[in-house]
């Protein structure tokens, strides 16, 4: 098959895959190398697909032939899909051409499994081997690990791959007995554990800062991370029967135990071929959106999965984002004085994100806040000042209005970002 | 009041606008009494009327900055992004605001002042064409006698190019490449960076090899069920469209996506090409510690990691019995590894024995913690759990056949002896089940580990006691 085929055909079996942040790498580059690459802390976003997604990596994959036969999923063998493999030498050259052209930060290699989990993994590996090896390459590396693949494989990517993730895919266990009966739940966490203590392991060891390079010289740059920084997971959303509030308790859950640094949330998405005891449904886009963003509250805003999803039910609201949601359910706790909260209150107001109240904790020190410095924060007043209470504006009774959730419900939209927080 | 003339060198001179307004702030001229313009760039940021006003006063030498003169290192980054800006008032805006800034002290905590907000708009915007110039470079590959050159067109809002260039020859050490603005370009020849004049669009434009290979991605990385173009054009807006080669693809994919879509919803799964025989039905007959991996009979075994099956030989005559997993146990699968753990192995050390000899386990298979923001916290388990688990830890001292239970901790006793025991009562003394099986009531280590530092240490000695009592036991076996 012609190499344009194959990529035809192993970009499509990666496009299911939420992931794509290259963010969070050692910062690195190629100076004083014949080679190419670097990371600053930052990724870059080189280019957006239509569906809104930032596109900052070659993302395919090895092969999307598989043993496995989860329902969810196109790659599954009794799929119809086309198959393709490539090469370990056809991906190096397509990610050193893209990257050369500045079309994308680095790779992100999976692959369906084929022969075994060890022998997959292998091949992954080989592929950032011969990357960073062979032509010290620079940029991001992301290897999707295989499930349960023996810890010695485990700790040989991580010391070539930025970032290192396995996918959850579903929020319960039931969820995987009945959707993806050959996976092992416990062998998709018992991989993150390991990765967990690989990721801690290497950081303690490179905390006290070996000699470098004689002084007056600037250290050498390497080529490959000592060890991946990071992990990450994705859970599909809507495949299966979980509600929001068991989805986030995992997510909670599993940032706690395995230090990961994203949860990405797919929604279930419709598949070319998809397997008959899989009703197909349109996605539910805006109950991800929402997820996000709850999401987000967790990590930055201190909030918990049950707070956030504690209607009744265990759904998010589709209509209003997580934060309006909660404060909605939670007027007691409202109105908030701006020029004299502390910093948790603040970041439970609906409108103000976290650098606006930074902004007001610094401002606050030499001048009482009123309302035109919220529009000068370009915060939404119209959302933040039934809450608040400023110099010059106390929200009187409109906070106890029952007109109050009508009004800040905004017309129906698309969702639109792919990653947001709540504003 | 006299006109001062400051004159930068070119547009994105930053450095001339750093000197120059240390200079006029150290002869205390005000904001309004400078007229600021760029070399060859007639009149641009003269206040209306310059040039009818008198001539330039003489300038005295520039003297040295005084301390008064310092101000916030946030000031000078947010200076460096918004002074390569395009509009025209930047330098007079900048050096307004260095002036009140050494003015007025208040200002420096004063996020919320109007000549500060518009100076970081500035820096914002400057900052956005920065970062979309680090994506939206495409370069093409140009083969020549020297090997390939990478050229790329590109057409910033703000004078951004030699403030990014350093980024591209970090990240493209190994080629030799030129980005060609129309104001400005800059060349990268692997040892050092030139800048240049601009030139024109169709002096650098070409196509590249390997565009078709990009093509060809691009438009297979889109899922056509999530279209959503405003998302997309949010981040990257229509203008600088006509310099990807991608953005070609977007009006016809849009266009199928919904199709395609339909196409798939609407057809039937199809019979499967070939079907893998299931796997076979899990055996009878395995070990318990096999069936207990997949136990989901307590509600927080979905959030651990994994069961912790005891550990040790098959054989022992001895089997210590702790409380749970914590959290070093959940992540490794092991028993005792953690703090507790280390501090058991000291004392079995004291108490002369090894721990290679011993069959180490927990009453509880499962790690039960509460989250803590990012943290798990241990929490004991409950009788529903020790109730729930005791099936396990049965077959586990049916299956190692230990004549001899430790039991370390309330748990582990409630667990082995079917009633709540008090360890304070208890401890040190070998009580028995009815299967006959001796069971020695202790501490558990992370007991220990929670006592007052004074109480640790008589305690520890007592503890080392009742574990001596194994070593006396075994040899007397
Ligand atoms: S604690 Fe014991 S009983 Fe509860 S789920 Fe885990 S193994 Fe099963």
């Amino acid at each position: 098959m012609e190499l344009k085929q194959k990529l035809a055909v192993l970009a499509d079996a990666a496009k299911y895959d939420a992931s794509c942040a290259s963010s969070g790498a050692a910062p690195r580059n190629s100076l004083g190398s014949q080679g190419v690459g670097s990371t600053e802390g930052m990724g870059i976003c080189h280019s957006y697909a239509p569906d809104g997604r930032c596109i900052s990596l070659l993302k395919v994959l090895l092969t999307n032939f598989c043993l496995y036969d989860c329902l969810y999923c196109v790659n599954r063998v009794s799929s119809n899909v086309p198959r393709a493999r490539f090469s370990v030498d056809e991906v190096v050259q397509l990610t050193l051409d893209f990257y050369r052209r500045n079309y994308i930060e680095g790779l992100f290699l999976s692959s369906g499994i084929i022969r075994s989990a060890d022998y997959t993994m292998e091949q992954v590996t080989e592929v950032a081997r011969v990357l960073r090896e062979e032509h010290d390459f620079r940029g991001y590396i992301h290897l999707k690990t295989i499930p349960d693949a023996s810890p010695e494989l485990l700790a040989r990517a991580g010391r070539y791959a930025d970032r290192l993730s396995i996918n959850l895919e579903l929020p319960t266990v039931e969820g995987l007995q009945a959707l993806a009966p050959e996976k092992d739940a416990s062998g998709i966490r018992r991989s993150m554990a390991r990765l967990r203590l690989l990721i801690d392991g290497a950081r303690d060891e490179s905390r006290p800062t070996a000699p470098r390079a004689a002084a007056g010289l600037p250290p050498k740059p390497s080529a490959a991370p000592p060890f991946a920084r990071s992990q990450s997971t994705q859970i599909i959303v809507g495949a299966d029967p979980a509600d929001d509030r068991t989805i986030l308790q995992t997510s909670g859950a599993m940032y706690a135990s395995y230090g990961l640094r994203r949860v990405y949330y797919s929604a279930f998405s419709p598949i070319p071929d998809a397997a008959r005891t899989l009703p197909l449904q349109a996605p539910p886009l805006e109950r991800e959106h929402r997820l996000y963003q709850a999401d987000w509250l967790m990590r930055f805003y201190g909030f918990e999965a049950d707070e956030i999803a504690g209607a009744p039910g265990g759904m998010l609201d589709l209509d209003v984002d997580p934060k309006l949601a909660w404060a909605l359910r939670h007027r007691e706790r409202f109105p908030v004085d701006v020029n004299r909260a502390p910093r948790e209150l603040l970041l439970r107001v609906p409108g103000l994100g976290v650098k606006a109240v930074e902004r007001i904790l610094a401002s606050r020190r030499s001048r009482r806040l009123r309302t035109d410095d919220l529009a000068r924060m370009r915060v939404p007043a119209a959302k933040v000042l039934p809450f608040v209470v400023l110099a010059d504006h106390r929200p009187g009774r409109a906070l106890e209005a029952s007109s109050l959730a009508a009004r800040l419900r905004p017309p129906p939209r698309q969702a639109s970002l792919f990653d947001t927080a709540p504003p | 009041m006299s006109w001062h003339d400051a004159t930068l060198a070119h547009a994105a001179d930053v450095q001339g606008w750093r000197d120059t307004a240390r200079g006029l702030l150290a002869r205390r001229v005000p904001p309004e009494a400078v007229a600021w313009r760029v070399a060859g760039d007639a009149g641009a940021g003269a206040p209306a009327g310059l040039f009818d006003a008198p001539q330039p006063a003489a300038q005295p030498p520039i003297p040295p900055a005084s301390p008064a003169h310092q101000v916030p290192a946030a000031f000078i980054t947010l200076a460096e992004h918004a002074l390569l800006h395009s509009e025209p008032q930047r330098f007079a805006l900048l050096y307004r605001l260095l002036w009140r800034l050494v003015q007025e002290p208040a200002l420096r905590h004063d996020s919320l002042d109007p000549d500060r907000v518009a100076a970081e708009a500035l820096a914002r915007q400057v900052r956005r064409d920065m970062h979309k110039m680090k994506a939206f470079v495409r370069f093409t590959e140009r083969p020549t006698a020297h090997g390939p050159r990478f050229v790329a067109w590109f057409e910033p809002e703000h004078h951004i190019v030699d403030a990014v260039a350093p980024f591209f020859m970090r990240r493209f050490t190994g080629m030799h490449w030129s980005i060609v603005t129309p104001r400005r370009s800059v060349r990268w020849d692997g040892r050092a960076l030139a800048f240049g004049p601009g030139a024109r669009r169709d002096e650098v434009v070409a196509e590249d090899a390997q565009e078709a290979l990009w093509l060809t991605y691009y438009e297979h990385i889109f899922n056509p069920a999530r279209l959503k173009l405003d998302a997309m054009q949010s981040e990257m807006p229509r203008k600088y469209w006509h310099n990807l080669p991608e953005a070609r693809l977007i009006a016809p994919l849009a266009a199928q996506a919904r199709q395609r879509t339909d196409t798939m919803l609407s057809q039937p799964a199809s019979v499967p090409q070939r079907r893998r025989p299931a796997l076979p039905a899990l055996v009878d007959g395995r070990s318990a510690r096999d069936a207990a991996a997949g136990c989901l009979d307590c509600p927080h075994a979905r959030h651990a990691t994994q069961t912790v099956w005891g550990e040790g030989p098959a054989t022992a005559s001895v089997m210590l019995v702790g409380e749970q997993p914590g959290d070093q146990e959940d992540l490794a699968g092991r028993p005792f590894v953690g703090p507790a753990g280390q501090l058991l192995d000291r004392a079995l050390a004291d108490a002369g024995l090894d721990r290679g000899t011993l069959y180490l386990t927990n009453a509880v298979k499962h790690f039960r913690f509460e989250l803590r923001g990012k943290r798990r916290l241990h929490k004991s388990p409950g009788q529903r759990e020790l109730q729930a688990c005791s099936r396990w830890l049965e077959q586990e001292v049916a299956e190692v056949g230990a004549r001899r239970l430790v039991a370390l901790g309330a748990s582990a006793a409630q667990s082995l002896l079917s009633e709540r025991v008090a360890v304070s009562e208890y401890r040190g003394r070998w009580l028995e089940r009815p299967d006959g099986r001796q069971v020695l009531v202790t501490w558990h280590p992370a007991a220990l580990l929670r006592l007052p530092p004074e109480a640790q240490a008589p305690a520890y000695r007592q503890w080392v006691d009742d574990l001596a009592q194994i070593a006396r036991v075994s040899q007397a076996h």
